[in-house]
């Protein structure tokens, strides 16, 4: 925990303009030369309720949320969309403030809307603002925004003020603001900032130290968040359908889709459930064009059976699961990594799938590129996992790193002229599903094309796609079809780099493991615990069909002892590292969080301290070890 | 250069050109009436002008979705209840296609139900069949959501308690712009009620009795019809919602009671197709998407931009 950064928090109720006020702030502090995180906590409910964002600023590269934080700006009203006292979502009125305090580190700085909030409110607040030495500033932020005509800027007037405590200048967020609205409404939001930074300027001394950090990027950075990683990965592998049904945290890929699609040409459909959106997915692919669908646990549960028809009928598709905490509608705006075995395994019969799990937006990117590549050479469904965090979590990538172009190759695909050569049975019928192939694919025609008559069918076919249920052609497919993933893994092996990533010392005497989301956050703990003298790698792993066996195996060996990271109660991607690897239980521990939340950094390194030192208890609370089978 | 020079060819095309050159040994038990459906699409097809390279036959599970096995068009056999949502993608992908749906009662108003409302009302340009037996045939003989208030199976030993579905009337309320019933009894109706369900811009749906000697022994389908556009008992607007809704009601008690009225119940040349609708409002691409991927010229990153990456939802 240091100040060398800015851990700054707004809070208050849903619809205060949290969201808009943080990712604009947050690009003002990257468009000033810093490296951002952004991190989104809200509540399940649509009116009222408190909600955070936090952002996190520093020179250095920001790989997660971090502990803690050092700058809250409690703005909050949700108490005035919540008319009956106690209601059944607990009282409102203080929230922005008190729920926030635990977390705020010592010396912090507290600005709050005296308009709005009171601390007279919260219990001991003098108390514990001394004990911990915290700068409070009451503030009439709603005041300051009544002045210029609405009551609503008062979140302008926050930023105003934040900016005259760091010392920052106005240039960024005037030129943001300029980008985003217009006319009087312009007019009145600068007035606004220009009033609160002033008069903080003149009215107030301050006796704190934090600043805000100074950094310089050597080229253009833009702010994006994993779902927008994703959404952006999709386009540009040239996918120009989407079929979806709304289902946080899923939703944000889908509207960024649907927003974006018409104007590339493409066609969004909202359709009646996700059975249906697997199912147009499945339809337009089968038609010729790239297209993909996705949900979140319950959705992608119903997802299951078209899933199926993918698999069988050699359709390519991408599906994107956006997981929340489960089982059923579960949590549905916390995180969890829960579903990582029912992606694995959902449907009928024997998995026959690719499977990614990006840590990062410009790891969402790029996987959902490969997604869709290798769906489509591969003629196999594709599925790329992430969570509520990553999908909402923004961080600044190099703009250069988008710099790409559009993939259009709609993959293993027959022309008619090479339709008119290809083998074709007694019935007239296309051979469209031939049993010999170098890699597993049987090349694909399209309805339309000349020569290309076959059926496609979920049942088991013969080479022309008639139904068949003869025990060697029955193996003859099914051998084929499994040995894609064979093909897969030896592509990506060969000829992609690693789409693992690995941080600290190669020759590090202990392991962490981590999967998607979760791997920025252990990558610094693994930077804290080798400053500190332990010696200790990690793996974020991203592949998880097909497994990464070699590069798993190779870590495995070459450490004493791994501890596996992750978001569940059951241990998903311990029981499928055992289950590809069958071996190496002995040196395998967990370290398991499901309440909702993401692990921080510290926690990672106290329970990964605490096991290397014999305990098999967290010291950290609602967390779990669970220790290796040998011990 | 297209890609799929099949659309649109024009050219005599042979009713058997439809059937497959070894044709499997049809499953279907002797007397089905699923053999009525596919006599009446081999004759209709051609009719319209359209080639088996151009058709997409989607049908469902069942013994209803075997029919493409034995129509030799470009087929997908999906799966149970989920003909039409694969079957409206793949129109909106490549509007060249003259795209089918087909499936048994179970699968289009059981299973599928939800998508056949939807489908309806988005009025997609397709056409789609749905061979009503009034029974589960391929999983044998179970109560399906047509069967008679009382019939008695397996599943339902006392008899249901459950009054059947009125095919024509939730099609209607649903949004379909075409609807109509026929009898596998009746192949001239048949096919000329299928030739004008392919011709129309829009949703098409059929009604298809057809009978199972198998396991529904008594069903209706088996008594003469009686075709309401030739009977001068029945004189109604089919261009009239309300008309054609009264006729529907009508004629779906009249088939309880063991009457079958069959014919065209609502025809509507004035409704935008959903392709149509989706193209006003800048949501459709003029030319086939599925083209697109094939079209040299075509710049892929001309239209690309940054934009969206710095604004967000
Ligand atoms: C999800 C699912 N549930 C159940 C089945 C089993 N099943 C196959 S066909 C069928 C009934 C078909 O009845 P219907 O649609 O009336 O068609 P018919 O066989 O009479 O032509 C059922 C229940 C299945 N294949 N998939
Ligand atoms: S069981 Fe009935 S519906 Fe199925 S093939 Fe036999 S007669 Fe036809």
């Amino acid at each position: 925990m240091t100040d060398d950064e800015l851990i700054w928090r707004i809070a208050g109720g849903s619809g205060d303009g949290i969201d808009s006020t943080s990712q604009n702030f947050a690009k003002a502090l990257m468009r000033s030369g810093l490296n951002v995180f952004t991190h989104r906590h809200y509540p399940s409910r649509i009116r009222g309720g408190h909600t955070y964002v936090e952002i996190r600023a520093r020179e250095d590269t920001v790989k997660s949320r971090g502990d803690g934080y050092n700058f809250l700006l409690a703005l909050g009203d949700s108490f005035a969309r919540n008319p009956k006292e106690n209601a059944y979502y607990g009282e409102e009125e203080i929230k922005p403030l008190y729920e926030n305090l635990d977390e705020l580190r010592e010396g912090g700085i507290i600005v709050y809307d005296s308009g709005m909030l009171d601390t007279d409110d919260v219990p001991n607040f003098d108390e514990r603002a001394e004990e911990n030495n915290w700068h409070v500033f009451d503030i009439n932020l709603r005041e300051l925004a009544k002045e210029h005509g609405r009551e609503i800027m008062r979140n302008t007037a926050g930023v105003g003020v934040t900016a005259a405590l760091l010392d920052m200048e106005l240039g960024e967020i005037e030129n943001l603001m300029e980008d985003a609205m217009g006319g009087d409404m312009l007019e009145a939001n600068l007035n606004v900032l220009h009033d609160a930074y002033e008069m903080t300027n003149e009215e107030y001394e301050f006796e704190h130290d934090l600043r805000v950090p100074t950094g310089d990027h050597d080229e253009e950075q833009v702010l994006v968040s994993g779902s927008n990683g994703v959404a952006y990965g999709a386009l540009d592998a040239g996918c120009r359908f989407i079929a979806g049904y709304p289902m946080t945290p899923w939703t944000d890929v889908f509207a960024i889709m649907s927003q974006n699609l018409p104007k590339f040409g493409g066609i969004s459909e909202q359709v009646e459930d996700e059975i249906a959106a697997a199912a147009l997915a499945v339809g337009a692919s089968h038609a010729g064009v790239k297209s993909m669908s996705g949900s979140s646990g319950g959705g992608f549960a119903l997802m299951g059976e078209p899933l199926g028809l993918a698999e069988m009928t050699e359709t390519p598709i991408v599906l994107i699961e956006a997981m929340r905490a489960g089982p059923s509608t579960g949590l549905p705006t916390k995180p969890e990594q829960g579903d990582l075995e029912s992606i694995l395994y959902s449907s009928q019969g024997d998995s026959n799938r690719v499977v990614f799990a990006p840590a990062d937006p410009a790891e969402a990117y790029d996987q959902t590129r490969m997604a869709f590549k290798l769906a489509y050479d591969y003629q196999i469904p594709a599925i790329v996992i992430i969570d509520q965090k990553l999908s909402g979590e923004n961080r600044n990538v190099p703009k250069s790193f988008f710099d790409r172009p559009v993939d259009a190759d709609p993959g293993s695909v027959l022309t008619e002229e090479e339709l008119a050569e290809a083998a074709h049975d007694e019935s007239g019928k296309f051979n469209r599903f031939i049993h010999e192939t170098e890699n597993g694919v049987a090349p694909r025609s399209l309805p339309g094309q000349k020569d290309g008559r076959y059926l496609a069918t979920g049942n088991e076919h013969n080479k022309a796609g008639h139904i068949d249920e003869d025990p060697d052609n029955r193996v003859a497919q099914m051998s084929r079809r499994m040995s894609k993933l064979v093909s897969i893994r030896e592509e990506l092996d060969e000829e992609h780099e690693s789409q693992q990533s690995y941080r600290g010392p190669e020759d590090a005497e202990y392991g962490l493991i981590t999967w998607g989301s979760q791997q920025g956050t252990v990558e610094e703990a693994v930077d804290r615990l080798n400053e500190r003298g332990v010696s200790v790698k990690s793996i974020g792993v991203s592949d998880m069909m097909p497994y990464p066996e070699q590069e798993m195996t190779e870590f495995l060996e070459s450490v004493e002892e791994a501890m596996i990271v992750e978001m569940n109660a059951t241990a998903q991607f311990r029981g499928l590292t055992q289950k590809e690897l069958g071996q190496f239980g002995e040196k395998l521990t967990s370290f398991l969080k499901y309440d909702g939340n993401p692990f921080e950094p510290e926690e990672v390194v106290e329970a990964f301290e605490a096991q290397i030192n014999g305990a098999d208890e967290s010291p950290v609370t609602r967390t779990e070890i669970r220790p290796a089978a040998g011990d | 250069m297209s890609a799929f020079n099949a659309i649109g060819e024009e050219r005599d095309i042979d009713r058997d050109e439809y059937t497959p050159g070894i044709e499997p040994q049809p499953t279907w038990c002797p007397g089905c009436g699923d053999f009525g459906v596919l006599k009446a699409l081999k004759q209709a097809l051609p009719e319209v002008g359209r080639t088996p390279e151009e058709t997409l036959l989607c049908t469902g599970i069942g013994c209803s979705g075997k029919l493409n096995s034995y129509l030799d068009t470009y087929g997908f056999h999906t799966i149970h209840g989920r003909s039409l949502p694969v079957a409206r993608a793949a129109k909106l992908a490549n509007p060249g296609l003259e795209v089918i749906a087909a499936g048994g009662d179970g699968d289009g108003y059981g299973i599928g139900g939800n998508h056949f409302m939807h489908t309806a009302r988005e009025n997609h340009d397709m056409t789609y069949i749905v061979f009503n037996n009034e029974i589960f045939g391929l999983t044998k003989g179970q109560t399906s959501p047509t069967s008679p208030k009382g019939h008695k199976s397996k599943t339902q030993p006392s008899g249901s308690a459950k009054t059947p579905i009125r095919p024509l009337s939730l099609s209607l309320t649903s949004g379909a712009s075409y609807v109509a019933r026929t009898a596998a009894v009746n192949p001239n109706q048949a096919k000329e009620i299928l030739v004008e369900a392919i011709e129309h811009d829009g949703f098409a749906h059929v009604d298809f009795l057809t009978q199972c000697p198998t396991w529904n022994k008594d069903a209706k389908q088996y008594v003469p019809y009686v075709d309401i556009q030739d009977s001068d008992d029945y004189d109604f607007d089919i261009t009239d919602r309300r008309e054609a809704s009264e006729m529907m009601y009508e004629a779906e008690d009249a088939l309880h009671e063991g009457e079958v009225l069959t014919g065209r119940f609502y025809v509507d040349e004035d409704r935008p197709s959903y392709q149509e609708e989706k193209k006003a409002i800048g949501e459709m691409p003029e030319e086939p998407l599925a083209e697109r991927y094939f079209d040299d010229d075509y710049d892929w990153d001309q239209k690309r931009s940054y934009d969206l990456l710095d604004r967000h939802v």
